[in-house]
């Protein structure tokens, strides 16, 4: 297979990839676009999202098994980045738990979430 | 048992930070003890690998017993001991601080000790991703923390602390990803062979360096990624503010110095130059920027956030010269600047309890009401400023000698820059302090009451934890801070030893 026909096949093939990107992007831009406290914190948690997915999608490996050793036939899909995923996950549910409490109490103190409205309130 | 340490290190604080909460059901006091024991007990065990760590040089434990590299691996050496000493050792301070300051919430000393072991974890750690955990740790225990600030503002503050530093930690684990891609692994030992194997310049190991490493300048807070720093250390309580100046960006910027020479190491950083002098321009550009910044505060506790920006600069520029002399120094001033700036914030909290005073304009004459704590203020920002024989001093001499050697002389220009550049913000307000008439317009409460007048309205709206008094122990622990600033650098040869070992097998 020549190099162009490798290239051709990697950028039709690993889709996956796109979906990262494209998580990532929208993440980050709500992140920083968004003038709304709580649409940044789903931003935060969309970019999460695709870092996720990245990991996940280094695991697969091409008629890779479920990493469950029962028949002794290989090869199988890397069982680790699951694991440390497992792990983020549950530290971006906290990070989302904090983030609202906090939300809760900024809007019942200024009763808005608009962050230019805030900006002016608290440099009162 | 001894062979255990380093994961009890991380343990024991994990299992006090529960005990708190259980605590709450019968009572809503006695967090304080609890943690109080829990950092005395953290103390011992990081004392008891000094002289493990002295002679044997590395201390290394498989958690769980999971066979090397695939389990989680802890590592001790000359370098994360100092680091461990130094949490355990401030954590005490701020407890006695905390004492009277405030706040007395059982809640606060879970997540107090959440903090710490946040802290201690990122230090002892061998494994990327158990950096990332820890790394997380640390910020939602920070997050918490700057929260429980009396004003609301504070939960903006956090909120925005959160978000931020949210993308630098998921930067980091994005640069996990790629790292774990190209080696396989996740062991630091294990991947800084494995990245050499693959060859420094491949795009993955380029693009890992970049995510992990701008992610952590996020978190010690590097001149563009600095913004969530000044608005959370301002809000914090007082004791909030003291800990985590002393300690979050600290114990960062020591995974970031674990990073380059554990992981990456120094071979890498000649192969890339173009790496090395992003790191360095980074870092100048924070010197500076930071400082300018903190000449153009009025508030003293943004001015002290806006300093360690720059301090910062230096400390990340003094390990990424990455010469022995350069190292050494860096570790000192990353060790002194902890000292120095917890102090400083604890002592800007006495004064803004006694006298209200909070703008450098306030602080006018304030030397004759609070004369302890301003001689200790004046004695740890001249520290800070570098003037022998402080611990400051030492620190940036050494990464001076380390530029000078290497022939980075646009470098050492910066370096020498800064100390003037501290001198500006800081000899402002020693001078207010000492040699102007106290100003009456910005705090009218303590023109009737006096040194009396403790609940001045600046800090019964916000700082009342502590009922606005002042205690003998507070003032204590500023002044063993200012003392300890400058009885530091007799310890230095102490230190040089303890990295004697450690250092030159990262730095070869």
């Amino acid at each position: 297979m020549t190099a162009l026909a490798l290239q051709l096949e990697l950028l039709t093939t690993h889709y996956n990839y796109y979906a990262v990107m494209l998580l990532l992007g929208i993440g980050l831009y709500t992140l920083v676009e968004s003038p709304n406290l709580l649409k940044k914190v789903i931003g935060m948690n969309i970019f999460q999202t695709g870092i996720f997915l990245f990991f996940v999608t280094l695991a697969y490996r091409t008629g890779g098994n479920p990493p469950i050793v029962t028949d002794g036939g290989g090869p199988y899909v890397s069982p680790l980045p699951h694991v440390l995923i497992l792990t983020a996950i549950v530290v971006g549910v906290s990070l989302t738990a904090v983030a609202l409490a906090l939300i809760v109490r900024i809007y019942s103190e200024y009763g808005t979430l608009d962050e230019e409205r805030l900006e002016e309130l608290y440099y009162d | 048992m001894i062979e255990h340490i380093p994961v009890l290190l991380v343990v024991l604080p994990v299992l006090g930070a529960a005990i708190p909460l259980i605590v709450s059901l019968y009572s809503d006091r006695g967090g304080w003890s609890i943690a109080a024991v829990t950092m005395l007990a953290h103390a011992t065990l990081a004392g008891l690998l000094v002289p493990e760590v002295w002679t044997g040089g590395v201390v290394s434990y498989a958690v769980g017993g999971f066979a090397l590299p695939y389990g989680i691996e802890l590592v001790v050496d000359g370098l994360s001991l100092a680091v461990v000493t130094l949490i355990s050792i401030i954590s005490l301070g701020v407890l006695v601080y905390a004492r009277h300051a405030g706040p007395h919430e059982n809640t606060f000393y879970s997540q107090f000790l959440l903090l710490v072991t946040g802290l201690t974890g990122m230090t002892v750690t061998g494994d990327v991703f158990n950096l990332y955990v820890f790394l997380e740790i640390t910020g939602l225990a920070a997050y918490g923390l700057v929260a429980s600030g009396r004003r609301v503002s504070a939960a903006v503050a956090a909120l925005k602390y959160l978000i931020i530093g949210t993308v630098g930690a998921s930067l980091y684990l994005l640069g996990v990803g790629y790292a774990l891609a190209t080696t396989g692994t996740l062991n630091m030992a294990d991947m800084s062979t494995k990245l050499a194997a693959v060859g420094y310049d491949s795009t993955l190991v380029l693009t890992a360096f970049g995510l992990m490493v701008g992610g952590l300048t996020v978190k010690v807070a590097l001149f563009p990624l600095h913004t969530w720093q000044p608005d959370a250390y301002a809000n914090a309580p007082d004791s909030v503010s003291a800990f985590i100046s002393a300690l979050v960006s600290t114990v960062s910027a020591y995974a970031l110095a674990r990073l380059l020479f554990s992981v990456f190491t120094v071979d890498f950083l000649t192969a890339v130059p173009a790496a090395r002098w992003a790191l360095l321009v980074l870092a100048s550009v924070s010197i500076v920027a930071g400082s300018a910044l903190a000449v153009s505060q009025s508030n003293v506790q943004r001015m002290l956030a806006y300093s360690s920006v720059s301090q910062f600069g230096l400390v990340i520029a003094g390990f990424t010269i990455a010469t022995p002399i350069a190292v050494l120094g860096a570790t000192v001033h990353l060790i002194g600047h902890a000292v120095m700036k917890g102090g400083l914030f604890a002592a800007s909290g006495i004064i803004e309890r006694k006298t209200g005073a909070t703008t450098v304009s306030g602080y006018a004459g304030m030397a004759g009401r609070t004369p302890f704590v301003a001689g200790a203020f004046a004695l740890l920002a001249l520290a800070m400023v570098g003037v022998p024989p402080a611990i400051g001093f030492v620190g940036k001499w050494y990464i001076v000698l380390g530029a000078v050697e290497a022939g980075l002389w646009p470098v050492v220009v910066v370096l020498l820059a800064s100390t003037l550049l501290t001198l500006a913000y800081f000899a402002r307000l020693v001078e207010r302090l000492y040699f102007a008439e106290p100003t009456i317009h910005d705090e009218p409460a303590v023109a009737d009451g006096g040194a009396e007048a403790d609940e001045s309205p600046a800090s019964s709206d916000h700082r009342s934890d502590g009922g606005g008094a002042v205690s003998t122990g507070m003032i204590a622990v500023v002044v063993a801070a200012a003392v300890l600033a400058v009885v530091l650098t007799g310890a230095v040869p102490l230190l040089d030893q303890l990295l004697d070992q450690t250092l030159p097998p990262l730095l070869q």
